[in-house]
Order: C-alpha cells, then sequence, then structure tokens
C-alpha cells in the first residue's frame, strides 16, 4: 500500500506502506507532479513503487487550491541589459512579476552580467536569478535568445514570462511566445489574477481586459504602468542558465548578424522613465528652431526632451524622441506639449501623464481638451518667458 | 541571388482618422457603419515591396508579390487596395462577418502556412495593427518559420548572396542587422511614404487574381486563446483650463505640485 499525503504546500512527503520508505518531494517536483492532477500521483507512485496499482494507492489530499489548477505560480521576469548594465526600467518586469504571485526568478543574457545579475538580486522578492554569460546573447538578437528562453521557460516549469514592452521585449517575446505555442498578452497596464490582465487597444481610446487560457503566459507591460523594482537587501541565489548556443561564438550559423547601432546622444534624462517632458510639435516650424526654443526650457526643467510625429517626420527631432502610439508611451509627472495639436496617435503616447500643460497659438487645438492647464499664444515668445522665469526661480 | 517572392500580410482596420467607440454592451469596438481601411503599417509593406520591385533594389529581382488578409468578406477591399498599389495577386481567408478577427498566434500559424505554399522567401508585415495594438504576429510567424527577423525596420537594403541588411528603430536610436533570405521584415512609419492608387490602376487591380480560401483548408481553427471579459472607455481626462499668461501657466503648474 502506497499512501500519498498532499499538503498545500511543499515538500510533500509520500509514505510508501509496504516498504517503510518515506519520499520528500522537493518544491520543484511538486510543481511538476504533485498537485496537478490524481493521475499524475499515480504516475509518480508507480514511479517509486513499481507495483503500485489505482486501487492499492490510497491518495489523502488536503490542499488548500482546489485540484486542477494547481500548478503553482511562477514567473520569469526577463531582464534587459545593455553593455553588460542592468537596463534599470527592464526592473518593472519584477514588479509586474511580484504581482502575478507565486515565485519570481529573473534572467538575463549577455556577455560580462554578472555585476548586472548581482543588482537584480537584491530585489526583494525576487527568489533567483538566471544568468547566461555569453557574448551570443550580447545584442539581444531574437533569433538565439527566443529558444534559450524557451528552454528555460519549460525546463524551469514557469506559468509567467513578463517583459518590458521596448523595443528589446517587443522583438523578443511573441517569437518566444510562438516557440511555447501560447498567445501573448501585449504592453498590460494592470494584473488582475494570474489569468486576467488589462490592456490598451485602439491607441488607447478602449481599454480591454482579457483572461487567457494558456498554459504559460507570454506577458509584456506597459513601463509606465509598473514602477520600477529597486535594488535593496533581497538576496536571490544567482544561478547559471541554461546555454543551448554556447559554441555559437565559435559558428557563424546565426541566422542574424548585428551589424551596428548608432543611438542618439544626449545627457538629458531618458524619455521613458523621465519625471518631466517637453514636448516639440509642427508649431516649432524648423529644426533650429526646436533646439532653439524646446532644448533651454528642457535645461531648465531638468525635463526629457520628446516630440510628435508631424516634429520627427518634418525632420525636427530624432525619430527615438516620438511619444505616441507608434512611438514612446510616457506618463511623467509634468508633460508640456508645445506646438502640438493633440492628434489621438498623439495622445496616445501621453494622456496617462500626471500633469499636462499645452502652449499653443490655436485655441481650439484638441490637446487644450486634455491639458490641466493651456496658454494660447505664440511659442517663439512665450516659451522662452517661461524658460527664463523657471531658470529665475 | 534568388529572385524575391514577397508576401504582404494586410489587415483591415478602423480607419486610424476614426476615434473609436465602445459599444454599449462593453463587449467590443463599435464596427458597423464605421469607416475602415488597410491598417496604416500594412501600407508601408506593400509599398515597400513594390518599390524593391519598380527600383530594381534586389539582385536577383522581384518574381511575384502575394497580398493576404484573414478576414470577412470586406476584408477583399482591403486586398485590391494592395494590388492597386502592385501588389500581383491575393489571397483571401475568409473569416465569417460577426466572428472576431483571428488572433496574431492564428494568423502567424496561417501565415506559416501561405508563406510554404506560395515559396515566398520574404514576408513583410506592419510592425502593429492599429486596432489590437499587439505587435506580435511578424515576430511569431519568424518564430513558427525559424526564419530570422528585422523588426521596425526603416531601411531595407539588398546585398550579394540573399543577404538582406535592415536598418531598425530601436529605443534610443537605430541598430543595423544583417540576415539572409528566406526572412520576416516588420515595417515602421519611417521606411516609406505609401503611395495613393491611381485610378487606372484601382481598374487594372479588379482584374487582378484573388484566390479566396478559408482556415480550415489551412487546417486552422479560429481559436481564441484569450477572452475578452470586457472593454471599457479610458477614464476620460478633463482639461483645466487656460492661463491668460506665462505667470498664470507657473501659477497653475506650482500648485498642481508640477513645478
Amino acid at each position: 500500500m502506497t499512501r500519498i499525503s498532499i499538503g498545500s504546500r511543499p515538500p510533500v512527503r509520500i509514505h510508501l506502506q509496504g516498504e517503510g520508505r518515506h519520499y520528500l518531494l522537493s518544491k520543484r517536483f511538486c510543481r511538476q507532479f504533485c498537485i496537478s492532477s490524481v493521475v499524475n500521483m499515480l504516475v509518480f507512485a508507480k514511479r517509486v513503487s513499481p507495483h503500485a496499482t489505482a486501487s492499492s494507492l490510497r491518495f489523502r489530499i488536503s490542499t488548500s487550491r482546489p485540484l486542477g489548477r494547481s500548478r503553482a505560480l511562477s514567473t520569469l521576469a526577463v531582464l534587459e541589459q545593455r553593455d553588460g548594465e542592468l537596463v534599470q526600467g527592464s526592473l518593472n518586469a519584477i514588479t509586474a512579476a511580484k504581482k502575478v504571485g507565486g515565485t519570481v526568478h529573473g534572467f538575463i543574457a549577455g556577455v560580462n552580467i554578472s555585476a548586472a545579475a548581482q543588482q537584480a538580486a537584491k530585489v526583494s522578492g525576487v527568489d533567483q536569478v538566471i544568468q547566461v554569460d555569453n557574448k551570443a546573447y550580447d545584442k539581444g538578437l531574437p533569433e538565439i535568445h527566443a529558444p534559450l528562453l524557451a528552454e528555460t521557460v519549460k525546463k524551469g516549469n514557469y506559468t509567467h514570462v513578463i517583459a518590458g514592452h521596448t523595443a528589446f521585449g517587443k522583438n523578443l517575446l511573441p517569437r518566444v511566445a510562438a516557440l511555447l505555442d501560447s498567445q501573448q498578452v501585449s504592453d498590460i497596464i494592470a494584473i488582475e489574477d494570474d489569468k486576467t490582465f488589462v490592456r490598451p487597444i485602439y491607441a488607447g481610446n478602449a481599454i480591454a481586459t482579457v483572461e487567457s487560457s494558456d498554459a504559460i503566459k507570454v506577458i509584456t507591460i506597459r513601463g509606465t504602468a509598473f514602477a520600477a523594482a529597486t535594488p535593496e537587501s533581497g538576496s536571490a541565489v544567482i544561478v547559471d542558465g541554461l546555454d543551448g548556443v554556447s559554441d555559437l561564438d565559435t559558428k557563424s550559423d546565426s541566422l542574424t548578424q548585428w551589424v551596428s547601432e548608432d543611438l542618439a546622444k544626449s545627457d538629458r534624462p531618458d524619455l521613458a522613465t523621465a519625471r518631466k517632458v517637453v514636448s516639440g510639435g509642427r508649431g516649432l516650424k524648423s529644426k533650429e528652431d526646436f533646439d532653439k526654443v524646446i532644448l533651454p526650457l528642457a535645461d531648465a526643467l531638468g525635463a526629457a526632451v520628446g516630440a510628435s510625429r508631424a516634429a520627427v517626420d518634418s525632420g525636427y527631432a530624432d525619430n527615438s524622441l516620438q511619444v505616441g502610439q507608434t512611438g514612446k508611451v510616457v506618463a511623467p509627472q509634468l508633460y508640456m506639449a508645445v506646438g502640438i495639436s493633440g492628434a489621438i496617435q498623439h495622445l496616445a503616447g501621453m494622456k496617462d501623464s500626471k500633469v499636462i500643460a499645452a502652449i499653443n497659438k490655436d485655441a481650439d487645438a484638441p490637446i487644450f481638451q486634455v491639458a490641466d492647464v493651456g496658454l494660447v499664444g505664440d511659442l517663439f515668445t512665450k516659451v522662452p518667458e517661461l524658460t527664463e522665469k523657471v531658470k529665475s526661480k | 541571388m534568388s529572385a524575391l517572392r514577397i508576401l504582404v500580410p494586410v489587415k483591415r482596420v478602423i480607419d486610424y482618422a476614426v476615434k473609436p467607440r465602445v459599444n454599449k454592451a462593453q463587449t467590443a469596438v463599435e464596427t458597423a457603419g464605421v469607416k475602415h481601411s488597410m491598417n496604416p503599417f500594412d501600407e508601408l509593406s506593400v509599398e515597400e515591396s513594390v518599390r524593391i520591385r519598380e527600383k530594381k533594389r534586389a539582385p536577383g529581382g522581384v518574381e511575384d508579390i502575394c497580398a493576404v488578409s484573414a478576414g470577412p468578406a470586406k476584408a477583399q477591399d482591403t486586398l485590391r487596395t494592395a494590388m492597386a498599389m502592385g501588389a500581383d495577386r491575393a489571397i483571401h481567408v475568409e473569416v465569417k462577418e460577426g466572428d472576431a478577427d483571428p488572433e496574431p498566434l492564428t494568423v502567424a500559424k496561417l501565415l506559416k502556412k501561405v508563406a510554404e505554399e506560395q515559396k515566398s522567401n520574404l514576408v513583410i508585415l506592419g510592425k502593429q495593427s492599429i486596432d489590437d495594438d499587439a505587435n506580435q504576429t511578424g515576430q511569431m510567424l519568424a518564430g513558427l518559420l525559424g526564419w530570422p527577423q528585422a523588426t521596425q525596420a526603416s531601411r531595407v537594403e539588398f546585398g550579394e548572396g540573399d543577404s538582406v541588411t535592415v536598418t531598425k528603430e530601436i529605443d534610443g536610436g537605430v541598430e543595423t542587422v544583417r540576415a539572409k533570405l528566406p526572412m520576416i521584415i516588420t515595417t515602421d512609419l519611417r521606411l516609406n511614404e505609401p503611395r495613393y492608387a491611381s485610378l487606372p490602376n484601382i481598374m487594372k487591380a479588379k482584374k487582378k487574381k484573388l484566390d479566396k480560401k478559408t482556415l480550415q483548408d489551412y487546417g486552422l481553427e479560429n481559436e481564441r486563446r484569450l477572452k475578452v471579459l470586457k472593454v471599457t472607455e479610458p477614464a476620460p481626462r478633463q482639461g483645466g483650463g487656460k492661463a491668460e499668461d506665462v505667470d498664470g501657466l507657473i501659477g497653475k503648474l506650482k500648485e498642481l505640485g508640477a513645478l
């Protein structure tokens, strides 16, 4: 007679009466076998006691969770690195992971990343950080990252995979989702429970609440909706992850080669995470005027610089500064829109800002319908005046 | 270099200039009687495909440009637009009127089958559709096919030996990657300026071949992994009025704690 008692928490004790032996199952093993179904328990019991049959097994099950939804929650938060440094904004994946409940593991891949992994390990609530130190992963190419992540997820039996809805996350996670046969949930702004998520659709003109039936939920999160976790006194274990392509650096069969990058250099705060943003639009008329009017105000306020699509398309500002449905989504304390009319695609990127201020010469511009304070006037005189007054305070 | 056989998936969506309204039952966005058009990012895909041929950018030439769309009967209008812009032919995978659009994973599975059937070696998709804003299909397709991917492309160049060099928009700037055909590219707004279809081309497009298929023809179901529990309007933002002058603006910002 084999008796298996299943408590709500691991470790699970299995007592084989005929043999007078105990088996203690680890947390991880339980996740795989135990609470999931009676069938699995039978399979397991047969493994430890080959002569067991269904009728000779007696199960005593005491669990706080109903059987069937039994896989313990565990989330893999995918962290982003650049040149071995942790991208601080990617720590909000950990914040979201903690909201799901269950265990939280961080994942980071690249070269010389041990300092970054240690930083992530200091976030409280993180149980483990998986690092894969290999230069093949340095540039975040999804062709090799995705299989590595998919394998990591399967091996670790994760129920959730979360990354930021950044260029990196957007490029990588859907490929991972396809490999796991999971319908990804993109750019979520809230987590209701472990399978119910809230996300904006139609450029933020509607908010959908969706329930996922996938066994593994693959999710990207809107950074502004989840504060970045701060490394403090946590002490997660750092482990080396799978490295399926460790010999890649000696081979040349990677599907894609990274050639170069050209990043806009700036000493100003990063647009996506800045507390204040000054954005310019078509009303600036030229790149020279954009630089002359917008940059001094941004510097006086200690703000990041943003731009509307019109300004970017006209060449007044770099593409990477675009705020909107197709650019960045920001939610700073103060968003100052200068010479921006307020098309819905632009509003999609900034309407969750705490305070919106607008300066525009057209009193009927739609931006005034969402601005907490507006000023109707010529930006070429009003903005320099504002800059001077802010500076003199 | 192999001749290009380009597959261009396009989607019919609510026109970008329309402000969508949530229906009364809060189950979806109201689509009846609302102007629809081709997803703007897909226009860029069609335009790029046609320009690759017109400008003879690919050493091996362009053998075929096939547009494909999964959607209700009206998605054929979108495919005709693609053909009027220069696509050679089209495949319409009909989804029953009233049924929800297939999810990105289903579309990716469909496109995998279509790409294999059509012997495509380049698939150019929009980076996202402006209705669901998911930004998934291209990457999922690349994963399913095991092909390289270049997302958010702002420039595409063809070289010797089937190599394709793509400049991509990333956070903080641009990144350039190189891969070999077959591959997947998704378009960013910066890629090109789509043309308007001329009237003669619209007339010609009516004569181009449009194959009608169903998801079942490709062994697929319109399976739903995500159940939409509700759709709501976002909390409206109240404008706070206007200030008289710069001092008034500064005063109000201080009052709001923003300065």
